[in-house]
């Protein structure tokens, strides 16, 4: 009795092991099914005249998707524009500041901010921008992408400037330059392979985004005619052909499905090479 | 200065001095006086900022739902009916739907994420599987949504619809079910991630005493590492909850857009999410706004709510004292 209870413990034990295996396996199946969707749809689409095309009207071949492309480069630069010093300079003064309510209000707020739904920031854009301006525009379509970029930025930001050493402050200190010079000429420099890091991959987050982008830098989601608006962009024109009924959009959104996947983790992938080449280390 | 900075004798965390602030310095005085002045007041404005662009979000969803507020009240979060010519508004479905599709979603996930994060943070913590595995989680954490949705579409449904056929039901294929295994599949990276942290950081003492009575490894794993991993295993499933309930655009595709209470888990349906995503852009009337701005604050409210209980959870382990790996 007390052997067979051993017995079925230690087969138990194995047992276990192999389950947790085959999940953990099973869960990355996904990722293999997606990529070989991606790669055998869209990769037919893919050729030069993809890149420089406008989308073309359903029955004629060889749409491209550079408007969405032009956009999407738009969309973030603007966003980056708008992001970059606040988020930095909020991430500086986290790193700076001593732990009290107003430092710890500020941080909650980011980490609240980081977890909002996109589509609510899209409705904050809407009624910010789009509204008092009265059209759908890339603007407003940036301001929602830069408050995605935000918490991101703020968070890398105060991590790497944590990790710089306090010696080195005190040294530019004690050799009289004012504060803010040691923050801007040491401190920042210091940590800049983390920021640039943390601006890479709030690059992916939003270049991928859609929900804030509905309503603000295309009309209506649903209206497949609006194909020559300035401002379209990669995600926007997957979802808009994705939910077409038509073979020839679903080949063009699987293309630029294809496009952004790759364009997304070679933004990850950049971001890992320079946190590892350039580590933020003393 | 020093004294709030005591030495640290927790080697977990070596870098806890380089994260002290600047020492403070004497005003400034002389050619720099302006610049440091503008310096620190750019930064406190920027700090600032963020407290007011957070407020600003929620006071303009309160004021821009406060007709939805003021004309159906309680009614709005348990009326059924959503009908914008009667201009009669009730986001029950939608908080069904959402809550069907989030917890749905939680419960496929949980078996797979767990087995990830016991895989990484405590079977294999190191060697090639375990980094490639990590490596495949972090891909699929960086899939844009949208493009979930897309594969969903013309992946999942197809699969979904054949399922129906089986079990002799309207074979649909959109609807909460196939609605809650994409979700599923998006959020595992989010709890397995914060899941596989604190596995690993279950103190190996701790594991060897048990291990020292004879505990097979599996039971090590239950008695031992689950428990004391369990307030950070649950703060990763909050994380996930809450990416669930905001996920907008792979659930808008395959949910199949119904503004009804669903009859059941195959059913179509609608969440906050999709529906403001679906009619937003339709919404001519100012009551038929503001009712889908109230939606807007519901989520609001709700992520909120549970984005910082998580993040309370996690903070909590972060305090020196909660253990770390010798």
């Amino acid at each position: 009795m007390k052997a067979s209870r051993t017995a079925f413990r230690k087969v138990w034990d194995k047992a276990f092991v192999s389950i947790v295996l085959l999940l953990s396996i099973l869960s990355i199946v996904p990722l293999f099914l997606i990529f070989f969707h991606i790669f055998k749809e869209g990769f037919s689409s893919i050729t030069p005249g993809f890149f420089v095309n406008l989308p073309k009207p359903v029955g004629e071949p060889g749409g491209g998707i550079a408007n969405a492309l032009v956009g999407s480069g738009l969309l973030v630069l603007v966003a980056c524009i708008l992001a970059l010093p606040v988020g930095i300079a909020v991430g500086v003064f986290l790193a700076e500041a001593r732990t009290n309510l107003f430092s710890t209000s500020v941080r909650l707020s980011m980490e609240v901010l980081q977890g909002m739904p996109s589509i609510v920031i899209g409705i904050i854009a809407y009624l910010w921008v789009v509204k008092p301006m009265g059209t759908f525009s890339a603007l407003s379509g940036s301001v929602a992408l830069a408050i995605m970029m935000l918490p991101v930025i703020v968070r890398t930001t105060e991590e790497t400037l944590r990790l710089v050493p306090r010696s080195l402050k005190e040294v530019s200190l004690a050799l009289g330059a004012p504060y803010y010079l040691t923050v801007l000429r040491v401190v920042l420099p210091a940590g800049i392979s983390g920021i640039v890091t943390g601006i890479l991959i709030s690059v992916a987050r939003i270049a991928g985004e859609t929900a804030p982008l509905l309503f603000t830098a295309f009309g209506n989601p649903f209206m497949n005619t609006n194909l020559l608006k300035p401002v379209n962009s990669l995600p926007l024109i997957i979802f808009n052909y994705a939910i077409s009924p038509y073979d020839d959009w679903h080949a063009l959104a699987w293309g630029a499905s294809f496009v952004l996947i790759v364009l997304v983790l070679a933004l990850n992938l950049l971001s890992k090479v320079i946190s590892h080449r350039f580590r933020v280390e003393f | 200065m020093q004294a709030h900075n005591p030495p640290n004798s927790q080697p977990a965390v070596p870098e806890a001095r380089a994260g002290d602030p600047t020492p403070s310095v004497r005003p400034v005085r002389g050619r720099f006086a302006r610049g440091e002045a503008t310096f620190r007041w750019a930064l406190l404005v920027g700090a600032i900022a963020m407290l007011l662009l957070l407020a600003g979000i929620f006071v303009t969803l309160l004021i821009g739902s406060r007709l939805s507020l003021s004309k159906f009240g309680f009614r709005f979060l348990a009326g059924t009916e959503w009908d914008p010519i009667s201009q009669e508004f009730g986001a029950l479905p939608f908080l069904v739907g959402t809550l069907l599709t989030s917890f749905m979603a939680i419960a496929i996930s949980i078996p797979f994420s767990m087995a990830i994060a016991l895989s990484l943070g405590e079977y294999f913590r190191r060697g090639w599987l375990s980094s490639v595995l990590r490596s495949m989680i972090e891909l699929l954490a960086g899939i844009p949504s949208v493009i979930y949705g897309f594969w969903a579409l013309f992946f999942l449904v197809p699969l979904v619809r054949s399922l129906e056929m089986q079990l002799d039901i309207p074979p649909y294929g959109v609807g909460i079910f196939t609605a809650s295994l994409i979700l599923a599949i998006m959020v595992v990276p989010y709890s397995a991630s914060v899941a596989r942290e604190v596995i690993a950081m279950v103190p190996s003492s701790l594991k060897e005493a048990a291990y020292s009575l004879g505990a097979t490894r599996f039971e090590v794993i239950r008695q031992v590492v689950i428990p004391y991993a369990r307030s950070g295993i649950i703060a990763g499933i909050l994380l996930s909850l809450g990416r669930a309930l905001g996920e907008t655009m792979a659930v808008t595709m395959v949910i199949g857009n119904r503004n009804a209470l669903p009859d059941g888990i195959f059913s179509p349906g609608n969440t906050m999410a999709s529906i403001i995503a679906n009619e937003f852009t339709e919404a001519t009337d100012e009551i038929y706004l503001s009712a889908l701005l109230e939606i807007g604050l519901v989520l609001f409210v709700v992520s909120t709510i549970i984005n910082v209980t998580g993040k309370i959870v996690i903070q909590r382990l972060d305090r020196p004292g909660s253990g770390s790996p010798k």
